[in-house]
């Protein structure tokens, strides 16, 4: 079985920008999968050059096993994406645009298919609404909803939920996480870590245009994060070199420290006390994608 | 197929929702043209013998609102899906650059011939045409607007704000379509520009066009067409090399 996704060796520059330094990465049918990094990673320019928005310098790119070039129609079948930006076309309702689009995907009479994405999307009753009247999270769903037009096994989400209400957030999450139940490969860039986290099996990182961590989020997890203890002091104070190795994080009386199990905690707080640091508040956190986030950005 | 019937489709029912401003609008332009400049010279002028100047105007607005829309429709709509980001739409799915080409131009010839047609049913009541040779009204508007299309193809891939196509518009297709012999034979002109007219392709298409309703032309109609079809596939073959690069559409 071909991956659902095969990159290799991709390049791209755009001028003086390395967008892209040799990408090589592949994610398996009827995976969720995280493409993570910081504004100017390259993970659109990664995205575009999968859709044949952009034209890498070398390499190659696959989906389903169609070369994203040479086979172009079968991959482009093969490949629905959701792209960043709130695009629309103001000229169409909502109906109109979702059958323009199946046309443009070699499909007619698509109705019934089109009610069920809408009423999955919660949009059936803003079929006949002309796209410049929908809110930004319905334009979102739209979004959603014209990627999904033409049924592709692939689906890539571009930062999908940016400046959408915490309650539409969920609503969209349900559904992809069903498409992915489905057996609907998906590949998700977001900026919420959060949901990286909790929705992506397997994650990429990207920095400077190359891949700096690929794994399971689980592994990534146990090798990066650690558990931490959040502590605000009464006043500042100077602990011993092995518990300043322990300090993640410090902002004024502020403090965050790392340990990986919960045996460490009564050593951390007695190393405190010993210093004579006064505690007024303390709260225990779990490991999570951000601290393996800033990890690895860091180390590389 | 069916990606560029649909898009054919998208961009003939893009201008007939704004159709006041792309059809009706037009068609109003031309009529006020043909009013005043047909009052005020109808006594003063007879380009050829037996045809009057109402008449002989006719052709010529017919035409140049046929060019003038076909290149307004595909610079235009292709500026806009830029502009806003909707031409990501298009080069997704699975569409092939010709495919691409052909839709925009067709649409853009469609849109060109159907103000021409409401241009001339308006213009009927005010002039008597013979339509002499139809076969070459129809040659010259179809190749005609085609040329325009694929020059609105490549001035809507080509500009990045509306600024530029304003320019493209205002400064290029305008004058090039006033000075091709809309308002007046060319032998009416001193022998220095009537040597210029013929470097302007707009002239040919228009005289073309003129015979097919009068039988008579400043230049053989075999000629005209020669060279507007020169034009054309020049452009043409131009504009799918542009599309088929992914010129300023796939970076």
């Amino acid at each position: 079985m071909s991956p659902a996704i095969r990159i290799a060796g991709v390049t791209k520059r755009f001028r003086s920008l390395q967008a892209l330094a040799g990408v090589d990465l592949e994610v398996a049918q009827g995976e969720f999968f995280g493409l993570l990094g910081p504004n100017g990673a390259g993970k659109t320019t990664l995205i575009s050059s999968l859709a044949g928005l952009a034209r890498p310098d070398s390499g190659t790119l696959e989906v389903m096993g169609h070369d994203v070039v040479r086979d172009y129609r079968a991959a482009r079948l093969a490949l629905g994406v959701v792209p960043q930006e709130l695009v629309f076309d103001p000229f169409f309702n909502v109906r109109e645009m979702l059958r323009i689009q199946s046309g443009y995907f070699g499909i007619r009479n698509n109705d019934d298919w089109i009610d069920e994405i809408l009423h999955h999307l919660d949009l059936t009753e803003k079929a006949s609404s002309n796209m410049r009247m929908l809110s930004g999270g319905m334009k979102r769903r739209a979004l959603v909803a014209q990627a999904l037009v033409h049924r592709p096994p692939v689906i890539v989400l571009d930062e999908p939920t940016a400046g959408v209400d915490v309650e539409l957030r969920h609503g969209l999450w349900q559904f992809i996480r069903k498409l992915n139940q489905d057996g609907h490969t998906i590949v998700l860039t977001t900026h919420y870590l959060e949901e990286a986290e909790s929705l992506c099996g397997r994650i990429a990182m990207l920095k400077a245009g190359r891949i700096v961590a690929l794994d399971t989020t689980a592994n990534l997890l146990q090798r990066f994060a650690s558990h931490t203890l959040q502590l605000r002091l009464a006043k500042p104070v100077v602990v011993s070199p092995e518990l300043e190795g322990r300090v993640l994080s410090r902002d004024g009386l502020q403090w965050t420290l790392g340990f990986d199990n919960f045996d460490e905690v009564g050593h951390l707080l007695a190393g405190l006390k010993s210093a004579g640091a006064e505690i007024v508040d303390m709260a225990l956190g779990k490991p999570d994608l951000e601290q393996v986030f800033v990890g690895v950005m860091n180390q590389n | 197929m069916e990606g560029f019937k649909t898009l054919l489709y998208k961009e003939c029912l893009r201008f007939w929702k704004v159709g006041f401003q792309t059809v009706l609008s037009p068609v109003l332009n031309a009529v006020l043209y043909l009013l005043i400049f047909g009052h005020v010279l109808e006594d003063h002028v007879q380009p050829f013998p037996g045809v009057n100047y109402t008449a002989f105007l006719v052709p010529g607005l017919v035409m140049m609102t046929v060019l003038q829309n076909a290149f307004a429709n595909s610079s235009s709509s292709l500026i806009q899906s830029k502009i806003t980001g909707n031409i990501v739409f298009v080069l997704l799915p699975p569409i092939s650059y010709r495919e691409f080409y052909s839709a925009y131009v067709l649409a853009a010839v469609l849109r060109g011939s159907l103000c021409g047609i409401g241009v001339l049913l308006a213009a009927l009541p005010f002039a008597h045409l013979p339509f002499a040779e139809p076969l070459w009204i129809v040659a010259f508007a179809l190749v005609g607007g085609a040329f325009l299309a694929s020059l609105g193809v490549i001035a809507g891939i080509w500009a990045d704000k509306f600024d530029q196509l304003a320019a493209f518009q205002n400064f290029l297709i305008m004058p090039l379509t006033m000075l091709s012999g809309v308002f007046y034979s060319i032998h009416s002109l001193p022998g220095f520009w009537q040597g210029v007219s013929h470097f302007n392709p707009f002239f040919f298409m228009i005289d073309g066009f003129r015979y097919g309703f009068f039988g008579v032309s400043d230049v053989s109609p075999w000629a005209s067409l020669g060279v507007v079809t020169v034009c054309f596939v020049v452009l043409a073959v131009l504009t799918l090399q542009m599309l088929a690069r992914g010129y300023k559409l796939r970076a």
